[in-house]
């Protein structure tokens, strides 16, 4: 079965940079570039939602189809 | 799919204003994922909350909500309770704000056993005040005003909840986002006074007099003390040291609750005329 790659949307504007969605991915899909977190390996995603889940600032979200 | 949660949250309110970090932003998604999943009619709920940080979440919620005097979520909670009897009933606020300033009223709507939940989000701290010392904070921990190490032993909300009568009684932390809104489910289902207590975090007063370094910190000590009620069945109390227990800890269903043994008392005043 083919792996389909979710969208991760980052919300700039509501992100305060705090750490928490690069820290806790499993996958380390994610790093922060300057004060956001943004997108580094989509490929490694695993849909796991832990980032949109622990986000405090609503900054995330992890679409799946 | 991500979870809509824009469907619960007031236009233009976000961003919020809590700090970088804090946990209190995940609690609100928790309690906005719980409402979804019990299909809340949001003229039918009501968020109430005192005074704090923890506090503000009424304001960013789009349902009923109220934002009351300092520690007196409960009082006027239980008026809007008393009023609507159908109305779902959610009091959010800190730990400073519901055992300390609110204490009596907290003791005593948990003594009343009436039909509402209370979210207490447990930061052991006074986050918006300026980082006093509050009834959580434990013993040696530093705040603002116990620079040098507070010397009182710090409230257990659970099983103060437990002793002055709460029916159901409930501890999650920030860390374990997934758990937070099953643990709020199980409270708004359940008929009587409710109180979910999450462990939270304050990076700002708390996590930097207390020598965390960083929000990773100090997640990750959430993650590290908490023991689910099951698997501390299975430890000894050595293991045990330190740690806090997570999970439902008490449940009670055959305590009477409060409005419809109210409603009884105005049926019995009626006939009485």
């Amino acid at each position: 079965m083919e792996k389909t790659l979710p969208k991760i949307e980052i919300i700039e504007k509501y992100c305060k940079g705090c750490h928490i969605c690069v820290e806790f991915c499993p996958k380390d899909v994610l790093e922060m570039k300057g004060f956001y977190a943004s997108v580094k390996n989509l490929e490694a995603c695993i849909k796991c939602m832990q980032c949109e889940l622990r986000c405090p600032d609503f900054a995330i979200k992890v679409i799946t189809e | 799919m991500a979870f809509d949660y824009d469907k619960w949250i007031r236009p233009g309110k976000l961003p919020h204003i809590w700090c970088p970090g804090c946990g209190h932003g995940i609690v609100m998604k928790g309690l906005i994922r719980a409402m979804e999943t019990l299909k809340l009619k949001k003229e039918e709920t009501a968020v109430v909350s005192g005074i704090g940080c923890a506090s503000r979440l009424p304001g960013y919620i789009d349902c009923c909500t109220l934002h009351t005097a300092h520690g007196r979520a409960a009082a006027f909670a239980t008026g809007v309770k008393m009023a609507k009897p159908e109305m779902n009933v959610i009091l959010v606020g800190g730990d400073g704000d519901g055992t300390a300033i609110g204490g009596n009223h907290f003791i005593h709507a948990c003594r009343r056993n009436i039909d509402m939940t209370y979210i207490i989000m447990n930061n052991y701290i006074y986050g918006m005040t300026g980082g006093q010392f509050s009834p959580c904070t434990p013993t040696g921990h530093k705040a603002s005003t116990t620079p040098y190490g507070n010397p009182d032993p710090g409230f257990d909300i659970a099983k103060l909840a437990i002793g002055a009568g709460a029916t159901f009684v409930a501890r999650g932390t920030a860390f374990h986002a997934n758990q937070i809104d099953k643990l709020i489910v199980e409270a708004i289902q359940h008929k009587g006074f409710s109180v979910v207590e999450i462990l939270d975090d304050c990076p700002t007063t708390y996590g930097r007099r207390n020598k965390y370094k960083s929000v990773i910190e100090m997640m990750n000590r959430l993650k590290e003390v908490a023991v689910p009620v099951k698997a501390a069945e299975k430890m000894t109390a050595e293991q045990l040291q330190g740690k806090v227990l997570t999970g439902v800890l008490y449940r009670d269903d055959t305590k009477p609750e409060y409005t419809a043994e109210y409603a009884k008392v105005i049926e019995r005043a009626s006939a009485a005329k």
